[in-house]
């Protein structure tokens, strides 16, 4: 099996000038990998530094210390130190990202949204919007909505239009920050099935899931972040 | 899984060029500093977003890299389409007036610095055309329609002058103006100050399509965080005249480096 990601000895310290400079060190040597066709949960209490870790892997976050290597076809990229433009290069072809929270665009419909990643991929508009609509009916997104900007949705509308932008392009590699959160039972079922999937087709997923339940039916295995706490 | 199965690879010949190089570009007025050793690159297809408080320097380096205003030493370097790097202040005044009107545009803050106010809505557009050689009335008037029309202003607006429109007509009547001759690179200064906050949102929304539609280049100046967000790839803080932060918007807004980026982020709510 091919490694998709790997960090290490990835450490990362937040100063806060607004607050007479204090250094919050949060995650010190941190070092794992992950392979196609794996799914890999981060696990630790809340303020542990999953989050951040997964920020830094997306290169949302910046990484002072160590290497976070991605494979992007026959290269490898250094996401610690590469330059923007590749960074957004590998956000584009190979990194997708599913937040807790969407990002709503002014004026752009639900399932504009939801096909814009696969657009950008090169799949054209008719066949982009076709696999949204698929995607907003098993997430059980009423058909209403879809022509509507996601800004006046609810907290779980929101999220499963998300969750649809997030697995509906083809990334070799998945980041989930706890994708699962507000939704119910019958949508968390959906969200597993979608890992499943994707898990098929090879790709390498890293991610934060509180459920339980969900989480033991999607995760190969398990990484305690405790372990990489950083010396305060 | 072994970490040492992973080594990176260094070179990536798929690079391409960049469109705009700025080295230590510095503007004095008088003794008082404009703009100090600016450097950047500027890619195909990007958009950079130039950030910071008022008077920082925003406007002035703008100026610097759209040739309206001199630096007073620095190098700046455009590619132009014949693929050659340049020096901007090292060309004819003639070949500069070119990029210009062709290469370039320019959208400025208040829209009748950038439009021609006792001439027609139409005619604002054609003229651009016209500067670099239309000739055909049909065909100018076509395009003219053409435009409005992209920039949602109704045809039986065309001849009409813009003083007969709104702030947020004009503003996007500008960026017609400047788009009709498929610039390569766009700088815009504030396009959406001074603006109501919905008719604000309908304008970032048109950029931000016509910028993807086209795969513009875009300088955008902005205090407007949450404009640098929707917009723009890439930010550059400037603070006194020196750029203090730069990296990819996302990260420069949610994991700011520098005290006077992370006060910018932190007196707004959610940019
Ligand atoms: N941009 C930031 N600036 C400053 N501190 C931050 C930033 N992001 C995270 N932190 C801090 O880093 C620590 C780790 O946060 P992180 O969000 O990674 O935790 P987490 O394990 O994901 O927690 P949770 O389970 O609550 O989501 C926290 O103390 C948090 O306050
Ligand atoms: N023509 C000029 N003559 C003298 N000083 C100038 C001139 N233009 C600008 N300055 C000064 O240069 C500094 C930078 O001004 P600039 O207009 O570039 O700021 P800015 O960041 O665009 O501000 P704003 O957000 O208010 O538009 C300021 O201190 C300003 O007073
Ligand atoms: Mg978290
Ligand atoms: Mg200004």
């Amino acid at each position: 099996m091919k490694t998709k990601i790997c960090l290490s000895n990835v450490g990362k310290t937040f100063r806060m000038h607004l607050r007479e400079g204090i250094e919050l060190p949060v995650v010190d040597n941190v070092s794992f990998a992950v392979a196609e066709g794996e799914c890999v949960i981060l696990g630790g209490p809340s303020g542990s530094g999953k989050s951040s870790v997964l920020k830094m892997i997306y290169g949302n976050y910046r990484c002072p210390k160590g290497q976070i290597l991605i494979t992007d076809g026959e290269e490898i990229i250094n996401v610690a130190q590469a330059a923007p433009r590749r960074i957004i290069r590998l956000r584009d072809n190979t990194i997708g990202y599913v937040s807790q929270f969407l990002r709503a665009i002014p004026r752009v419909p639900a399932l504009r949204l939801v096909a814009d990643p696969l657009i950008a991929q090169g799949v054209s508009e008719e066949e982009a919007l076709a696999q949204a609509r698929v995607l907003l009916t098993r997430l059980n997104v009423p058909e209403r909505l879809w022509q509507l900007p996601p800004a006046t949705f609810s907290g779980g509308e929101q999220q499963r239009v998300n969750i649809a932008r997030g697995f509906i392009a083809h990334y070799p590699i998945l980041l989930l920050d706890e994708p699962t959160a507000s939704l119910d039972a019958k949508n968390r079922a959906v969200v597993v099935e979608l890992v499943e999937e994707k898990k098929k087709k090879g790709v390498a997923m890293l991610g934060i899931l509180h459920d339980h339940e969900a989480r033991d039916q999607i995760a190969d295995r398990i990484i305690d972040v405790t372990q990489f706490k950083a010396a305060a | 899984m072994q970490t040492s199965e992973m080594t990176q690879t260094t070179a990536d010949a798929s690079e391409d060029l960049p469109l705009l190089r700025v080295s230590s570009a510095t503007k004095y007025y008088g003794d008082r500093i404009g703009c100090k050793d600016v450097n950047f690159e500027l890619y195909p297809g990007e958009v950079l977003a130039i950030v910071g408080e008022s008077g920082s320097g925003k406007t002035t380096l703008l100026n610097c890299l759209s040739t309206r205003l001199a630096p007073t030493s620095g190098v700046i370097e455009y590619r132009n389409r014949q693929g050659a790097m340049r020096n901007l202040y090292q060309m004819s005044e003639a070949e500069r007036r070119m990029l210009m009107r062709t290469d370039w545009g320019f959208v400025h803050q208040h829209a009748s610095d950038g439009l021609r106010m006792s001439v027609s809505a139409g005619a604002n557009v054609g003229e651009r055309l016209m500067a670099v050689g239309a000739r055909h009335y049909g065909d100018i008037r076509s395009t003219a329609i053409d435009w409005l029309d992209r920039v949602e202003i109704a045809e039986d607006r065309i001849d009409d002058d813009p003083r007969a429109f709104s702030g947020g007509m004009r503003q996007r009547l500008q960026i017609a103006r400047n788009l009709v001759t498929n610039p390569r690179l766009v700088f815009m200064d504030e396009p959406t100050g001074g603006l109501d906050v919905s008719v604000q949102a309908r304008l970032l929304d048109l950029i931000r399509g016509l910028v993807s539609d086209l795969g513009l280049s875009v300088i955008i100046v902005t205090h407007d965080l949450a404009v640098a967000r929707l917009l723009s790839d890439r930010t550059l803080v400037m603070r006194r005249g020196h750029v203090i932060e730069t990296g990819l918007t996302d990260q420069v807004l949610d994991d700011p480096q520098e005290a006077y980026t992370q006060l910018l982020v932190s007196s707004i709510l959610q940019p």
